[in-house]
């Protein structure tokens, strides 16, 4: 699995949990080594004994800290940078959703050697849409639960979201519904923020 | 045939950054991005060229010479702050007199954005612009994570470097660093004073007390040497019981000779090995970067190498500057006498 992905856990339990509780976990872990690299890629077996020795140690259903790994990664400040590649997609959040379809085309073009499992959105009504999340990495769509839960909280959106489960060849679906798109107030978003 | 209002609702909406003019050159319409880069400095009765400067091509002086650009690509910059250069195409107006000119930020869309705090529901949909904003953030970011693993792997790299120039057995520097040293302040034209020690009785404790007790010997003689040189000094560990110290801008004969004694002195106190009570001393000599106009490290080295050499003729347990003719005199003596344990040259004192 990519080191981004796997960093992106580390930053999570490490923010959330403390250092030493990562340190405790990798170790756990058995991989001799504490600190995943962003830039590197690791062996998916790797990945897989990380995330069993965190659910292990936080005690807690592996895909409820999934779905926190994701609400962590828009709404971390410290990780600003996911946020605002995200909140490129679109001026509001239907416009966000409709992005997500190109959204591992869009993750290749910043990091090439980064792929994604598809996401294809159907809208079945206005404000009614289901997200299929193609298989390829386990636990996808509770990250992207997370995801999209802490993305209505950006665009300032009122959605209600739904985990379906597992479909055929692996296939989960996402529902969601979109009460009202201006909720709140939500948070800025200056296009030329970051830039230079 | 649309009327000339429907024509610019409609070039509002496709191309948001135009700026239309009449056949003098005066401003008719301007499309919403447009009208927020150029703000205030839009008048009534003002004309295109009042507020663009025509860098490319540079006969542009008049209305009439913009009309004759039509369909070429025009440079442009902002006269007024923040100067921004633009890119620029004219095309003439289907009826009448004047032109539609569609105006785009090039490579300054980056700071053109920033400066005219521009959002996404500024540019058409079918513009690039806001795939080409998240790709230079994206690549930023990418970019910066590599450069922290780069920085990650210098930082390993020098933590196993610094191990490769260190022996194992004492800590103290290797001959490899040695080297380094050396053509380092050779290089920098630094003054230094170079002294090659040797141990006495060192084989003795080997071949009596075992490998074990040299060992340790070696370890207690190095933690004596680093406790009498400064912090910056070199000590690097040779050959087997051959020590090389480097005291960069100590050119000083007589400090360097009582470094030396103590060096000697604390060398000589007896080190407890198990039951047993190793007693060993050491011989030194030293030469000065500046015995030589050009100094040369292997020649500097075989000079401390002579100095060493005519230190343990003279009994051992002392310490003998380099002089010029040093190496002659040791060999005519040495048809007479030769020491058993020192051979002249780089290895082989014990």
């Amino acid at each position: 699995m990519h080191g981004l992905i796997n960093r992106a856990i580390q930053a999570f339990v490490s923010k959330t949990y403390g250092e030493e509780r990562w340190t405790e976990i990798m170790d756990d872990a058995g991989l001799g080594f504490t600190e995943f690299e962003a830039m590197l890629i690791y062996p998916d077996d790797q990945s897989q004994k990380m995330l069993a020795a965190v659910e292990r140690n936080l005690e807690r259903p592996l895909p409820e800290i999934l779905e926190d790994l994701g609400t962590f990664l828009v709404s971390n400040p410290e990780v600003e940078s996911l946020r605002r590649l995200l909140r490129f997609g679109g001026v509001n959040y239907s416009e966000f959703l409709h992005s997500l379809d190109d959204l591992p085309d869009r993750a290749r073009l910043a990091v090439s050697d980064l792929h994604l499992p598809g996401l294809e959105l159907d809208e079945s009504s206005p404000g009614q849409f289901r997200l299929r999340c193609q298989a390829g990495i386990p636990g996808y769509a509770q990250v992207m639960m997370g995801v999209l839960r802490a993305m209505a909280d950006d665009y300032g959106s009122l959605v209600m979201l739904d985990h379906e489960g597992l479909g055929e060849e692996g296939v989960e679906e996402i529902a969601i519904t979109v009460v009202e798109t201006e909720f709140a107030e939500g948070r800025a978003f200056e296009l030329g923020a970051n830039l230079l | 045939m649309i009327s000339l209002d429907d024509f610019w609702v409609m070039n509002d909406q496709l191309v948001p950054m135009h700026v239309a003019i009449d056949g003098e050159g005066q401003i008719i319409n301007v499309g919403p991005t447009m009208q927020k880069v150029l703000g205030d400095s839009l008048k009534a009765g003002i004309s295109f060229l009042d507020l663009f400067d025509v860098q490319r091509p540079r006969w542009v002086e008049t209305a009439e010479d913009l009309m004759k650009t039509a369909g070429s690509k025009l440079h442009l910059q902002l006269r007024q702050e923040p100067h921004t250069r633009m890119k620029a195409v004219l095309a003439p107006l289907p009826v009448g007199k004047g032109a539609v000119i569609n105006l785009s930020f090039g490579i300054s869309v980056v700071e053109a954005v920033r400066d005219f705090a521009l959002t996404a529901a500024d540019f058409s949909h079918t513009d690039q612009t806001i795939e080409m904003l998240y790709l230079v953030e994206a690549k930023s970011a990418a970019m910066q994570a590599s450069r922290q693993l780069n920085l990650r792997l210098q930082g390993a790299k020098i933590a196993a470097e610094e191990q490769a120039f260190t022996d194992t057995l004492t800590g103290l520097k290797n001959r490899r660093a040695m080297d380094h040293v050396l053509d380092r302040l050779i290089a920098t034209g630094k003054e230094f004073a170079l002294m090659h020690v040797d141990l006495d009785l060192f084989k003795q404790v080997n071949d009596t007390l075992g490998h074990a007790a040299g060992d340790a010997v070696l370890q207690r003689v190095s933690a004596v040497m680093v406790d009498c040189v400064r912090k910056d000094d070199t000590v690097a560990r040779v050959g087997g019981d051959e020590f090389v110290f480097i005291f960069e801008g100590l050119m000083d004969c007589e400090r360097i000779e009582g470094l030396a004694n103590r060096l000697i002195e604390g060398i000589e106190e007896p080190i407890r090995f198990g039951k047993d009570i190793c007693r060993i001393s050491a011989s030194a000599g030293t030469t000065l970067s500046t015995a030589m106009v050009q100094p040369d490290a292997a020649v500097l080295l075989n000079q401390a190498d002579a100095a060493l050499y005519a230190a343990k003729r003279a009994g051992k347990a002392q310490h003998v500057f380099y002089r010029e003719g040093l190496e002659a005199e040791l060999v005519q003596n040495d048809s007479a006498q030769p020491p058993a344990d020192v051979v002249l040259g780089q290895t082989g004192h014990g």
